[in-house]
C-alpha cells in the first residue's frame, strides 16, 4: 500500500465519518440533557429526503439544506412532545420516528416524483460540490505524481463539500458550548439531576426542548450531507443504519465531543474499508488462526466466569471453530496439496461479511472494549415535578 | 385506586389511539393526492371481502402474533427486543436446514421438528445481544438492530453459496419435500367440503400461534418464571432483593423472545413459501412492536392487534396494486400506531382520566 492509497483511504474515512459525527453530536446534546434518542436515523432520513426534494425543486442546495433541517426539527419536536411534555417512553418514541421517516419519505417521494420512492438526481447548484483550496490538485493523474505533502493537501484537506468542514467545526463548538457556557453546564446538569436544576429555578422542560432541537438541527445537516453531497439525490433507506452506529459511537465516546470525533472516524474507517476493499484475500491459515484464536480467548474468559458465560461464549466459540473447520475442509477438498499444505491457499472473504463488518464491530465495541460506559444519570427518565 | 374503569383502560385507550393514527394516515393519503375514503374501502374489501382475503389477513396475522408475543415477553422484563426481524430470519434458516437435510416423512413431524429448529435458531440469534445486555449492559436496542443487519448478511451468504440449487440464479433454497406441506386453510376447508380460502397462504400455523398465546399467558401470569420476569420489569432493585438473578432472568426472557420471533418462520417459510427466500420476513419483526404495544403486551390483545395489522398489511398490498399509494404506507400507519399507543399514551389517557374523574364526582 503506497502513501497515496493511505491518503485516499483517510479521505474516504473522513467522508464516511462526517454524517456519523454530526448525528453523534446530535445524540450527544440530546442524551446529555437526559433524552435518549433512538430516532437519529429517522431524522437523518427525513432530512435527506426533504433536502434533496427541495434542492431539486428550487435548484438551490442551500434552500434544500434549510428544508432538510426543518424536516429533522419537526421530528425532533414530535420526540420532544412525546418524551418531555407527555412523559412517554423515549425509546418507543424514537422507534416510531424511525418508522415514520422510513415510510413517509418513500410515500411522499412516490407521490411527488413517481420514480419508485427516490428523488430525481441533482446536479449543479442543487448539490454541494467539493471546495478546492488554492493550489490543490484536482486531477487524479496529477495527484498520483505529486509529492506526499501535496497529495495529503489535495486529497485529504481540500476538495470536500462545505458540510464536511462544518461537521469538523461542530466538534470544538459543541465542546465549547457544553463545557464553557452557562447553557452547557445547565444542559449537562439536567441530564444528571433535573430536580436540582429545577430547584435552582431553571426551567427543565425548556432546557430539554432546547437540547432536542439542537439535536434536530445537527441531524438535519447530517441527512442533507448524505443526499446532496455524498449522493446526488435521495434513495430509499439511504441512511443505512448510520443513526444507530452514531449512537454506538456516542456510547463508545462516553458522551464526550472530542472522543465522539475519534469514535466516528473509527467507524468511518470501517465503512471506507467496506467501500474500497470489496475483495479481501487472505491465506486460509490466517482465517483459521484468527477464528480459532477468538474462540480460545472467549472460552478462556468464559471459564473464569459463570455458567451463563460458558454457555453463551462457549456456544459462540463452537460456532466460530466450526466455521474454521468447514473452511479448512473446503480448501483441502479444492486443492491437490495435502490437508496442511492447503492452508496456504488464499481464500476470498465473502462480500457479505465485509459489508457486515461495521455492524459486527459496532457490537464488539458496545460489548465494552474500553471500559464500561455509564451514560447521563437521568437519561431516559421523564422528569416529574414534585407536587 | 384506578381512575378509569377497566374497560376504558383496555378498550377505549387503544381504540382512540388507533382512530387518531388512522385519521392522520388518511390525511397523509389525501396529501399525496389520493382519495382516502376510496383507499379505506379498497383496503377493507381486500382484507375482508372474500374468504381468500381473510386467508391472507390471517396468514399475516399469524406472523404478527409470533413477533408481537416476542416483543411482549421482552417488554414484561422491561427489555426492548427490536431484533425480531433478524431472529425470524434465522428461524427461517433453522426451518430450511431441517427441511432440506433431514427426512421428514409427514407434515406433523415436520411441524414439530421445524418449530423446535426455528425456536432454537431464533433464540440463539438473540443469545448474544441478550448476554451483552445482561452482563455488559450493552444497549439491547442497538445490538439487536445491528444483529438484524448481520442476519441479513448471513442469510444472503448462505442462500447464495450454500443452499442455492445448482444452476439456479435466484438466491433461494430448493423447494422442501412434498411430505412437509402443512395443511392450508384451503385444504382444511375442503375436508369439510367447503370451497373457500382458495390459494390463500393461511395454514395450520395459525392455530400453533393461538396455542402459543395461551402458553405465554400461562407463563407470564401463572408461573414462577413469569412472575420473576414481571418483577424484574417493574423494578430491578426490588427483584434483586427478592433473590432474583437479573442476569439469568434477562437471558431467559430474551431467549424466549428470540425463540418466539424465530417460530414465525414455520408460518412464512414452511407454511407459505415452502422454501427459504431472501426477505421472507417482510418486516414482520418490526410490526411485532406495534402489535405488542397496541395489545398492551397481553396475548388476547396481541391476537386482536395482529389481526388488525394483518388486515392493514393485506389491504396495503392490494392498495399498492390498485392505486399509486406505495406499500410503505403500511409503515407510516405502523409508525403512527406505535407513536400513539406507545409514546403518546399519556396524551390520550390524561383527558380520559379527567373525564372519568368528573363523571365519578358527579355520581358521588
Amino acid at each position: 500500500m503506497d502513501f497515496y492509497t493511505i491518503v485516499q483511504l483517510a479521505d474516504a474515512t473522513l467522508r464516511m465519518a462526517i454524517p456519523l459525527l454530526l448525528a453523534c453530536l446530535a445524540g450527544l446534546f440530546s442524551e446529555r440533557a437526559g433524552i435518549f434518542d433512538i430516532g437519529l436515523e429517522g431524522k437523518m432520513l427525513a432530512a435527506a429526503f426533504l433536502s434533496a426534494a427541495v434542492s431539486f425543486a428550487t435548484g438551490s442546495v442551500w434552500i434544500g439544506l434549510l428544508a432538510g433541517i426543518g424536516a429533522s426539527l419537526m421530528l425532533s419536536l414530535i420526540h420532544g412532545i412525546a418524551s418531555i411534555t407527555f412523559r412517554g417512553n423515549q425509546l418507543i418514541s424514537g422507534v416510531a420516528i424511525n418508522f415514520l421517516a422510513a415510510g413517509l419519505t418513500v410515500v411522499i417521494a412516490e407521490g411527488w416524483f413517481r420514480q419508485g420512492g427516490r428523488t430525481p438526481s441533482l446536479s449543479g447548484a442543487a448539490r454541494f460540490d467539493g471546495i478546492d483550496f488554492p493550489g490543490a490538485l484536482t486531477r487524479i493523474r496529477d495527484k498520483l505524481q505529486a509529492s506526499p505533502g501535496m497529495q495529503f493537501y489535495s486529497e485529504l484537506v481540500s476538495g470536500h463539500s462545505i458540510l464536511v468542514y462544518i461537521g469538523l467545526i461542530a466538534v470544538p463548538l459543541s465542546w465549547w458550548v457544553l463545557y464553557r457556557t452557562r447553557f452547557g453546564l445547565r444542559l449537562r446538569a439536567v441530564g444528571e439531576n433535573p430536580a436540582a436544576v429545577d430547584t435552582a429555578g431553571i426551567n427543565v422542560v425548556q432546557l430539554r426542548f432546547a437540547a432536542v432541537l439542537i439535536c434536530g438541527v445537527l441531524c438535519g445537516i447530517a441527512g442533507a450531507y448524505l443526499s446532496t453531497a455524498v449522493q446526488a439525490g435521495f434513495t430509499k433507506d439511504m441512511t443505512a443504519n448510520r443513526g444507530f452506529i452514531a449512537l454506538a459511537a456516542l456510547i463508545f465516546a462516553k458522551w464526550r465531543p472530542w472522543h465522539a470525533m475519534g469514535a466516528c472516524l473509527l467507524f468511518g474507517l470501517f465503512f471506507a474499508i467496506d467501500n474500497r476493499f470489496q475483495n479481501i484475500q487472505l491465506d486460509a491459515l490466517w482465517v483459521v488462526v484468527i477464528l480459532v484464536g477468538i474462540s480460545v480467548l472467549l472460552t478462556g474468559y468464559a471459564l473464569r466466569r459463570d455458567k451463563i458465560d460458558v454457555m453463551v461464549l462457549g456456544g459462540l466459540s463452537a460456532v466460530l471453530t466450526a466455521i474454521a473447520l468447514m473452511l479448512w475442509v473446503g480448501v483441502a477438498r479444492g486443492s491437490e496439496a495435502g490437508a496442511f499444505a492447503s492452508l496456504m491457499e488464499t481464500v476470498k472473504l465473502p462480500g457479505e461479511f465485509i459489508q457486515s463488518l461495521p455492524y459486527i464491530l459496532t457490537v464488539v465495541i458496545l460489548a465494552g472494549f474500553g471500559g464500561k460506559a455509564v451514560g447521563p444519570r437521568a437519561g431516559g427518565e421523564p422528569y416529574v415535578k414534585e407536587r | 385506586m384506578d381512575v378509569m374503569p377497566r374497560w376504558a383502560e383496555v378498550v377505549l385507550v387503544p381504540l382512540i389511539s388507533l382512530v387518531l393514527a388512522l385519521i392522520l394516515s388518511m390525511v397523509v393519503i389525501a396529501a399525496i393526492g389520493e382519495d382516502p375514503f376510496n383507499a379505506l374501502k379498497i383496503m377493507a374489501n381486500a382484507a375482508l371481502g372474500s374468504t381468500q382475503g381473510i386467508g391472507y389477513t390471517l396468514y399475516y396475522a399469524t406472523n404478527f402474533i409470533f413477533t408481537g408475543l416476542a416483543v411482549a415477553v421482552a417488554f414484561h422484563a422491561r427489555l426492548f427486543n427490536i431484533g425480531g426481524e433478524g431472529q425470524a430470519m434465522l428461524g427461517g434458516l433453522g426451518v430450511a436446514t431441517v427441511c432440506l437435510y433431514f427426512p421428514l416423512p409427514h407434515w406433523t413431524i415436520a411441524l414439530v421438528v421445524a418449530t423446535l429448529a426455528s425456536a432454537v435458531f431464533g433464540a440463539a440469534w438473540a443469545a448474544i445481544p441478550a448476554y451483552l445486555q445482561a452482563r455488559r449492559g450493552s444497549h439491547i436496542v442497538i445490538t439487536t438492530i445491528m444483529f438484524n443487519f448481520i442476519a441479513a448478511g448471513v442469510l444472503i451468504y448462505i442462500l447464495r453459496e450454500v443452499m442455492k440449487p445448482e444452476g439456479s440464479m435466484e438466491p433461494a433454497s430448493e423447494k422442501f419435500a412434498e411430505s412437509t406441506h402443512l395443511p392450508s386453510f384451503y385444504d382444511m376447508a375442503q375436508m369439510f367440503g367447503w370451497e373457500a380460502f382458495a390459494s390463500a397462504p393461511a395454514n395450520i400455523t395459525f392455530f400453533v400461534a393461538l396455542a402459543m398465546c395461551f402458553v405465554i399467558w400461562r407463563l407470564i401470569w401463572h408461573t414462577r418464571l413469569g412472575y420473576e420476569i414481571r418483577a424484574l420489569g417493574h423494578s430491578e432493585t426490588a427483584a434483586k432483593y427478592a433473590g432474583i438473578d437479573p442476569v439469568k432472568l434477562t437471558m431467559i426472557a430474551l431467549l424466549i423472545s428470540g425463540g418466539l420471533a424465530g417460530m414465525m418462520a414455520i408460518n412464512n417459510v414452511l407454511g407459505e413459501a415452502e422454501r427459504l427466500v431472501l426477505n421472507a420476513t417482510e418486516g414482520a419483526g418490526f410490526i411485532g412492536i406495534a402489535v405488542a404495544l397496541m395489545g398492551r403486551n397481553h396475548p388476547v390483545g396481541i391476537i386482536i392487534a395482529a389481526i388488525l395489522f394483518g388486515m392493514l398489511y393485506q389491504g396495503g398490498a392490494v392498495l399498492a396494486q390498485d392505486t399509486k399509494i406505495p406499500v410503505q404506507m403500511v409503515i407510516v400507519i405502523q409508525a403512527l400506531v406505535i407513536m400513539f399507543t406507545g409514546a403518546l399514551d399519556n396524551m390520550v389517557r390524561a383527558p380520559l382520566e379527567r373525564f372519568f374523574l368528573a363523571t365519578r364526582k358527579r355520581a358521588a
